[in-house]
């Protein structure tokens, strides 16, 4: 399928997760397709990057879910902090692993995990919807003796879409992974109801095996449920081994934040060409 | 004999922050602290294990900046971002984080400075790991511009959890510590009745006044305020070859 395809099948007002983390390895050309259309009022669920960012400087998203938004190279997304010191989003924040877990959870259909992540910290009181639970348990899972111990109860991160880029993937949705890290792009396709999978090439299934170890095709198709080839499609972020990050080209959409001419060719010649 | 350099007091008193660790992973994060948990391992931490900065666990001093590019790295193990919440969750670890701002009882803030979550005056990084760190394994921290505005009465979100909030917990908060706060002024602890922070060294230089006034709280003094160490010349050739462009020298210039 295409980016346009994949967008036909969004709607204004989804809860959408993206893959990748920070400025790597992200679904761009989807996202660029997202921004030139006419959805809006997403809530986007990210370790989040320029995917964040780019869409919240298009007026679309109502939401976003972080825990983090950064252009790694550039530790502070400037698009996201300027929506943010505006107003102009709502936000509810996690730490990276509660995160993790919130995904798990949607994946393995639970709807809340247990951690210490959290205790202590200003989460409970910002996001009153976040709730503890009291363990039925000992400390090494025995029966409780007395009171168990208090832990916070991440909610599931169910997800109404997903989108992935991986380095290579067959027709059927059986994605591959080339770099170092799988990032946690399996368990957004696990949490999400619409699961959409672009990739720098499509090969013959038989030919996967023999691109990398076996570890690598970390993503199956009961994971997905379209694949778009697309070639460059994590640019500018970085889909190593096929290319690392565009460093000149982040630093040309992170200084348009600050210019509203730039942006406004930025985006005439990066979203909208 | 030329004058000591303030960043290669910093990197020696980064590096004195993992003594006694032993083998677990020391995650210093940025330059200086990088610069000080290389020192630490090639010097009196040998057991400690460290990543490259991204999903590999590398056995050699790979330098930082540009210099890292070309330097091989002896890997020894393979840690994506899952596999490093398993080590953050199992407590064998110990971060060094830079806090936007920190309290006297080491209540950090890494997100956003403003009274409102929904619409703050600056957004910084979020909440990122500091829940999971400072709840899971020691946690210290770097200031590299020591100031009102970084040691504060009280941090606009509380994301590294202190002293005062991990004893709240009872036994959540047993794995809590915070063995050092680093600044370009000097070295600080919580070994304190009422564990709150402490000058426990001033940089070569360096007056506790000069300390007091550049903090926004009311510091407690150690009864014997040492100067921190300078870095002996091994130590002073390890940092030149893991730092050989000098980047610590702009995090921290010399007064």
């Amino acid at each position: 399928m295409t980016e346009d395809g994949v967008v036909a099948r969004l709607s204004s007002g989804m809860t959408i997760g993206v893959g990748g983390w920070g400025s790597r390895r992200k679904p761009m050309s989807i996202i660029r397709a997202i921004a030139r259309s006419d959805l809006r009022d997403l809530t986007l669920v990210a370790y989040g990057g320029p995917d964040v960012g780019l869409l919240c400087a298009m007026g679309k998203v109502r939401k976003v879910v972080y825990s983090f938004v950064s252009l790694d190279s550039i530790p502070l997304e400037p698009h996201f902090r300027k929506a943010r010191e505006a107003g102009a989003i709502e936000v509810e924040e996690y730490d990276e692993g509660m995160f993790l877990l919130g995904l798990q959870a949607a994946a393995w259909r639970v709807p809340f995990l247990p951690t210490r992540v959290g205790l202590g910290t200003d989460l409970l009181t910002l996001y009153p919807a976040l709730k503890t639970v009291r363990s039925p348990y000992g400390p090494s899972g025995e029966p409780a003796s007395d009171e168990g111990e208090e832990l916070i109860a991440m909610p599931a991160l169910k997800l109404d879409a997903a989108i992935v880029h991986m380095n290579r993937g067959d027709a059927h949705g059986n994605g591959q992974y080339l770099g170092v890290d799988p990032y946690f792009d399996d368990l957004f396709l696990l949490a999400a109801e619409r699961r959409f999978m672009s990739v720098e090439q499509v090969v013959p299934t038989a030919e996967l095996a023999t691109l990398g170890p076996v570890q690598s095709l970390r993503i199956n198709r009961l994971m997905v449920d379209g694949v778009v080839e697309a070639p460059g499609g994590a640019g500018f972020t970085s889909c190593a081994p096929d290319y690392d990050r565009d460093e000149t080209l982040q630093q040309r959409y992170a200084e348009a934040a600050g210019d509203d001419d730039a942006w406004a060719a930025f985006v005439e010649e990066w979203v909208n060409a | 004999m030329s004058a000591v350099r303030r960043a290669d007091v910093c990197a020696v008193a980064l590096a004195e922050v993992f003594r006694g660790d032993g083998e677990i992973l020391a995650n210093p994060i940025g330059n200086l602290p990088m610069i000080g948990g290389r020192l630490a391992r090639e010097t009196f931490e040998p057991d400690l294990v460290m990543t490259d900065g991204e999903a590999l666990l590398v056995q050699n001093a790979v330098p930082i900046g540009a210099a890292a590019d070309s330097a091989p790295k002896v890997v020894e193990a393979w840690n994506p971002y899952r596999a490093m919440f398993d080590i953050v969750w199992s407590g064998r670890r110990h971060i060094i984080m830079g806090p936007v701002q920190i309290d006297r009882h080491g209540n950090a803030n890494i997100a956003w400075i403003g009274d409102d979550a929904q619409r703050p005056a600056r957004q910084f990084l979020g909440f990122r790991g500091g829940p999971g760190n400072t709840i899971s394994h020691a946690t210290s921290y770097w200031v590299p511009n020591h100031s009102p505005r970084v040691f504060v009465e009280k941090v606009d979100v509380v994301v590294g959890v202190g002293y005062d909030r991990a004893a709240a917990l009872g036994a959540a908060g047993a794995d809590h510590a915070i063995p050092r706060v680093v600044s370009n002024l000097g070295v600080f602890d919580f070994e304190t009745d009422d564990r709150s922070m402490r000058l426990r060294s001033v940089h070569p230089g360096v007056t506790v006044d000069d300390v007091r006034g550049a903090t926004g709280f009311v510091l407690a003094i150690a009864s014997d305020v040492d100067e921190t160490r300078v870095p002996t010349a091994e130590e002073q050739g390890i940092i030149d070859a893991v730092d050989p462009a000098g980047l610590r020298y702009r995090e921290v210039p010399d007064p």
